[in-house]
């Protein structure tokens, strides 16, 4: 054997080196492509990128196995004559056919009622073009996955402080005494936040993990605190009771920056109770909060202008205004609203001895009082104050679905904003900092449209498929106050749906409520398997028939990249390009990869060639829409706009000279302007140069404290990121749910709740955070079904995205129901036992491994590691389908009937995020006569035509010879 | 002499296993390729790796506590896998320490496996050859790479900087001052191989509170005109 140094890597084969993005996750890390003689060899972070410096996950260094898997699709397809839905009966088309069938499916839905086209995606960081393209055709049933991702962590958070988690903003660890994750967060996000930790951790920093379960980044928490699924608001609360009782919040910052000191009318007889006292009737039209509000004032003893200068107002008591009104300082109805939520009364719901619980609170507390940051940053604050220095009080969160997936999840994220609020920790060091375009408005600027007049044939859709109601008149709902989405997202069932509930689309559409469709489009999302709850009747509902004899939605498009379990219901089946094949953007106006200091877009440059026919779905969207003559993609006289989506990119403004378009950098004729300036025709060029990344580091004087920056809001007005430089006044207080409220009450003109959801509106859109049991805890028996049932994502998986990789899929093959051993015992099985894990809605098979680390009421599993046989190009022996299984057939999509109505989603009644983590199941051994094997079992979905054959028993991967040697 | 090796810190290790697969992506097309992959789409997929992280409970609810454990050949300055090679094929490199197989020589026999006491030992049942870490051995000596390049595939990889490489020997490099000051230990040092690569324990951060610091005479209630809660009485409220 050579002496492995006598000789370098590179002379094997002719080398090239290309820079990108990867998509192995929703993390977007640069990464470097070494290709050996066009094939991958070697894909490693890219040590020049702000997002991953550098280092790679475990899905990112699999990419290889993503390239050349046998689950790649390779052909249009089209089902055949005769053969029925999901028996995977295709027959290969021509991309010219399949647009012809596209054009004139989709222009006829166009001309007659456009929102009998429904479109929606999964996690394709691509919401900027797929969203752009419905509203163009005019349908608003257009959405992503966010409605059952976490669009409570999204809404709750952006409701109350004008930034969320994630992509949005995040806990500044760097500066950071004491970090606090709560519930499952490893999901979200990946890179950034194990590299984050790590420091963390290495400065000393202490790390208190709150979750039912001790794994991943639990594992390394200084203190695990277990807790019962789904009753963090209660820990929440009490914590702010806490907080509040021993006088361990920020004054100042609340006075200055919140609405805590504001006066809240407080008589329940009169119209306007609840609402802030304004001193001026009109109010501007506009997305943004007048400050027309009253404080009181301590010296003088009177109401005064909010930020008079010089004034001090109280934060505590009640007070009569003036003309006889008596009001109440928001923060005086915080307190008063905690008064109950005792320690004692949290340990009895959340599991957590009391005196943790006030041992938590002082922590939090006491380092955020006594070990304040300072950092000599002058800045110059909204109501032209200039301060010398940038102040923080070091003690950050992070959370995401472990709080965001249950019905009670938005009120409980409100209570975190509130929490992460009081100790004055909002975009200031150490603390929570937004990423660009984030601190925006309470709530964002876009709206839905306000009716069905919206929704007009060959027309544009009047509003955006997706927005941010602020008031009732701003749903999307019929005269009778009913929904006219699909998905009935904007309506009084879940008014504050800002992600849409893609989790009801095909219940919905298949029972024609509230009105049938014709063609579901489906990119990239797998509905017929993990993606879906209550998943074995959504794969029924795909291929029902009506009293004729025809398929309930008749038409169904899936594009995706892989033999997913949802191909086999297409009937017309797109395939898509790999993430190392096409062009991408990940674009300001959709989720961008911002860093604390400032606004960063990144790109997607193709490093290796399509295989097969494939076909970028973007270059879909842009072909359909040329044809369809959609005015975006079109000239003013119908003829073609934009050759292809690189073209697209670099072209399109959102409107015909705005200077915004879908890539920040290097706009401007020569590149020479960002965020906003004419099309470049060098972009991508540029971009390319620079590693596929765009980083515009802000000032330092604009780094912080951003909802009350001046500089910083007339900076970002100036760039077209917002339309406003007033500042975003955080809501401790939400009148935004309280108008609402008053709606549901019969207090507020306009629209009105149907009679059935009155209550319901009423009781969810509570002004103050409250805890109550998830809905379907109310609503079946919990004696029965006493356990709670969660999942979590393993780090070396995305969903279901990786068990076709032949490296990820050594380290999860299958999955077990993780069980505490006293539970097991209770329940009268062993360690490795198979068992049967019953719902009130289904039951699965499948085999349990005893484990200390999870609180003993709950049970957990992987998820997506279970897949249906013969899917993702696996054998249908394969362990993922005889041994792993889906928790999602125990999972309802809807709710029991009760008094909202007989078809609630099993979703939060404000914002519709799927409660996936309500679910409560019971345990019982499985029969000894009964097969090893997990139950339910499908018919094995049969291999695609243009997908390639089996491999073999071995493979060695060895890049420059693999295909060459496959070819053979 | 040198002695290379990877110094793991379980004190940040989260068990994302980029350690594992970043070590298949580079060796597989490297001077120790391919890595095989036995039935790599059907049942009881098995294949070659040269690091595998194991997961470990530690403890009764609740006082879990759960480990996330990277394991590669240990490099011994001993490794009573060489001597019993009865073809030479095992070696320890002289110039840096890290013991490899030569598969021309091996005859796939498992006497080394059967000798290394933390089964770091990977046999490829294709080639029928026994094949282990490297260290990169074809990244970390390749001089036409930047310095800053010329580590083993998982310790660039690696998200939490989990994983430290450096010579052993050098007592001013970064391994030796993280095994000497972060409490740095072998894996079974009791059978005498030596091992190369230590592993640094866990740490825990505590917040001490007392009683009497929860509340300070600046306490916000007293600007409400509340009463302050019993306990947090100062000085500034008694003294004269």
């Amino acid at each position: 054997m050579l002496d492995p140094t006598a000789h370098s890597d590179s002379d094997m084969g002719r080398i090239e080196v290309k820079e990108t993005t990867c998509y192995m996750c929703a993390c977007r890390c640069g990464i470097r492509v070494t290709l050996r003689d066009g094939e991958v060899r070697y894909i490693e972070g890219n040590p020049d990128h702000p997002l991953n410096k550098g280092v790679i996950c475990a899905k990112g260094s699999s990419g290889i196995m993503k390239q050349y898997s046998p689950a790649r699709l390779t052909r249009p397809l089209l089902r055949k004559p005769g053969a029925e839905r999901g028996a995977s009966e295709f027959e290969e088309i021509s991309w010219e056919r399949a647009f012809e069938i596209m054009e004139e499916r989709l222009g006829g839905i166009r001309a007659e009622d456009p929102k009998k086209f429904a479109l929606f995606t999964g996690r394709d960081q691509m919401q900027a073009l797929t969203g752009m393209f419905a509203k163009q055709f005019g349908t608003p049933n257009y959405a992503a996955h966010g409605g059952f991702c976490s669009v409570n962590m999204a809404a709750g958070l952006i409701y109350t402080i004008g930034g969320s988690f994630w992509e949005f903003g995040g806990p500044d660890l760097e500066r950071s005494k004491l970090f606090i994750m709560i519930g499952t967060a490893e999901d979200h996000h990946s890179n950034p936040m194990k590299i984050a930790l790590a420091d963390f951790k290495r400065r000393g920093g202490r790390f208190i993990s709150i979750n039912p379960i001790r794994t991943g980044y639990s594992a390394i928490a200084d203190e695990w605190v277990p807790i019962k699924p789904g009753t963090d608001g209660a820990l929440l609360l009490a914590i702010i009771r806490e907080l509040i009782q021993t006088g361990l919040y920020d004054r100042e910052f609340l006075i200055k920056y919140t609405n805590a000191a504001e006066l809240v009318v407080d008589d329940p007889q009169r119209d306007d109770h609840g609402l802030f006292r304004r001193f001026e009737t009109h109010i501007e039209e506009g997305c943004f909060d007048p400050e027309n509000k009253l404080w009181w004032d301590r010296e003088l003893d009177r109401e005064i202008s909010t930020h008079t200068p010089g004034t001090d107002p109280r934060l505590l008591g009640s007070f009569t205004l003036e003309d006889g009104t008596p009001v109440k300082p928001a923060m005086q109805l915080l307190k008063e609203r905690v008064e109950e939520y005792t320690p004692e009364w949290a340990e009895d719901i959340t599991g957590i001895p009391a005196g943790t619980i006030r041992r938590l609170a002082h922590e939090m507390g006491v380092v955020a009082r006594d070990q304040k940051i300072e950092l000599p940053i002058q800045w110059t604050d909204s109501w032209g104050n200039e301060h010398d220095s940038v102040t923080g009080n070091p003690v950050s969160f992070h959370a995401m679905r472990g709080l965001a997936a249950h019905s009670n999840g938005f009120q409980t994220i409100r209570a975190l904003g509130i929490l992460m609020t009081i100790l004055g920790t909002i975009d200031r060091p150490g603390g929570f900092r937004h990423k660009a375009p984030f601190p925006r408005p309470i709530p964002p600027c876009p709206k839905p449209p306000r009716g069905p007049q919206g929704v007009q044939p060959n027309t544009p859709l009047d509003g955006m498929p997706l927005g941010w109601p602020a008031k009732p008149d701003d749903l999307f709902v019929d005269g009778a106050g009913e929904a006219v989405r699909i998905d009935k997202a904007f309506s009084w069932e879940y008014p504050l749906s800002v992600h849409g509930l893609m989790h009801n689309v095909i219940t919905n559409a298949w029972r024609g409520d509230p009105y049938k469709i014709d063609t579901l489009l489906l990119f990239m999302a797998n509905m017929a398997w993990n993606s879906s709850m209550n998943t074995e009747s959504v794969r029924e509902m795909l291929r029902d028939r009506d009293e004729n004899g025809e398929y309930k939605i008749p038409f169904i498009i899936v594009a995706d990249a892989f033999q997913s379990e949802t191909v086999a219901f297409a009937d017309l089946v797109l395939p898509d390009t790999s993430y190392l094949e096409r062009h991408d953007a990940m674009s300001m106006l959709d989720r961008p990869i911002s860093e604390y200091d400032g606004p960063v877009d990144s790109v997607r440059i193709p490093v290796v060639e399509p295989r097969g026919d494939c076909k970028p779905f973007q270059e879909v969207l842009i072909e359909l829409g040329s044809r369809l003559g959609l005015p975006a993609f079109v000239k003013g006289d119908g003829s073609r706009k934009f050759r292809n989506y690189p073209d697209f990119v670099t072209n399109y403004e959102t409107s015909p000279g705005s200077g915004i378009g879908f890539l920040a950098g290097w706009r401007g004729k020569g590149g020479e302007k960002f965020l906003k300036g004419e099309p470049n025709p060098r972009q991508w060029e540029m971009y390319k140069e620079n590693g596929c990344v765009y980083h515009y580091e802000l000032p330092r004087s604009y780094q912080y404290m951003r909802n009350w920056n001046q500089g910083y809001l007339e900076w970002a007005r100036y760039h077209g990121m917002t339309r406003y430089v007033e500042p975003i006044t955080l809501h401790l207080y939400s009148e935004v749910l309280q108008r609402f409220r008053l709606a549901a009450q019969g207090k507020l003109p306009g629209k009105q709740p149907p009679e059935r959801l009155r209550k319901r509106v009423a009781e969810h859109f509570d002004p103050l955070p409250f805890y109550t049991a998830p809905l379907e805890h109310k609503l079946v028996d919990t004696h029965h079904y006493p356990i709670n049932a969660l999942t979590q994502r393993p780090m070396a998986m995305y969903h279901s995205w990786d068990s076709q990789n032949a490296w990820l899929r050594q380290i999860h093959t299958h999955n077990y129901l993780f069980v505490n051993p006293k539970l097991g015992e209770a329940c009268g099985f062993g360690d490795g036992e198979w068992i049967w894990v019953e719902s009130p809605t289904s039951k699965v098979r499948c085999m349990a491994r005893f484990t200390e680390a999870v609180e003993p009421g709950t049970v957990w599993t992987w998820n997506a590691i279970g897949k249906a046989a013969g899917a993702w190009g696996l054998s249908p022996r394969a362990n993922e389908s005889q041994k792993g299984f889906l928790l999602n057939h125990l999972i309802a999509e809807e709710l029991p009937p009760c008094e909202a109505g007989d078809h609630m989603s099993n979703s939060d009644p404000v914002t519709g995020q799927a409660a996936w983590f309500d679910v409560r199941v019971r345990l019982y051994p499985a029969g000894a006569e009964e097969p090893k094997q997990t139950s339910p079992q499908f018919e094995p979905m049969k291999r695609l035509p243009g997908q390639e054959s089996r491999r073999g028993k071995w493979q060695g991967y060895f890049a420059g010879r693999f295909r060459r040697k496959k070819e053979k | 002499m040198t002695q290379l090796a990877l110094v793991i810190d379980l004190n940040v290790c989260v068990g994302c296993h980029a350690c594992v697969t970043s070590c298949k992506e580079w060796n597989t097309s490297g001077w120790a390729g391919p890595m095989t992959d036995l039935r790599p789409y059907d049942a009881d997929p098995s294949g070659t790796f040269f690091n595998r992280v194991q997961t470990y409970e530690a403890g009764v609810f609740p006082h879990t506590e759960t480990y996330h454990f990277p394991k590669s050949c240990l490099h011994c300055e001993d490794p009573p896998c060489v001597p019993v090679c009865p073809t030479g094929a095992s070696y320890k490199r002289e110039d840096n320490g890290v013991v490899l197989v030569d598969y021309d020589k091996c005859i796939g026999c498992k006497y080394c496996a059967w000798a290394c006491p933390y089964g770091a030992r990977e046999i490829d049942e294709k080639q029928r050859v026994m094949k282990k870490c490297t260290l990169c051995i074809d990244r970390i000596t390749d001089l036409t790479l930047a310095e800053s390049q010329r580590k083993p595939a998982c310790v660039l990889a690696c998200p939490t900087n989990a994983r430290l490489f450096g010579d052993v020997h050098d007592s001013n490099s970064a391994v030796s001052v993280a095994i000497r000051e972060e409490g740095g230990y072998q894996l079974q040092p009791e059978w005498g191989t030596k091992p190369a690569n230590h592993y640094l324990p866990r740490r825990k951060t505590r917040i001490q509170i007392h009683e009497d610091e929860l509340v300070r005479a600046d306490n916000p209630l007293k600007k409400e005109q509340l009463p302050t809660p019993e306990a947090g009485e100062t000085l500034d409220d008694v003294a004269w």
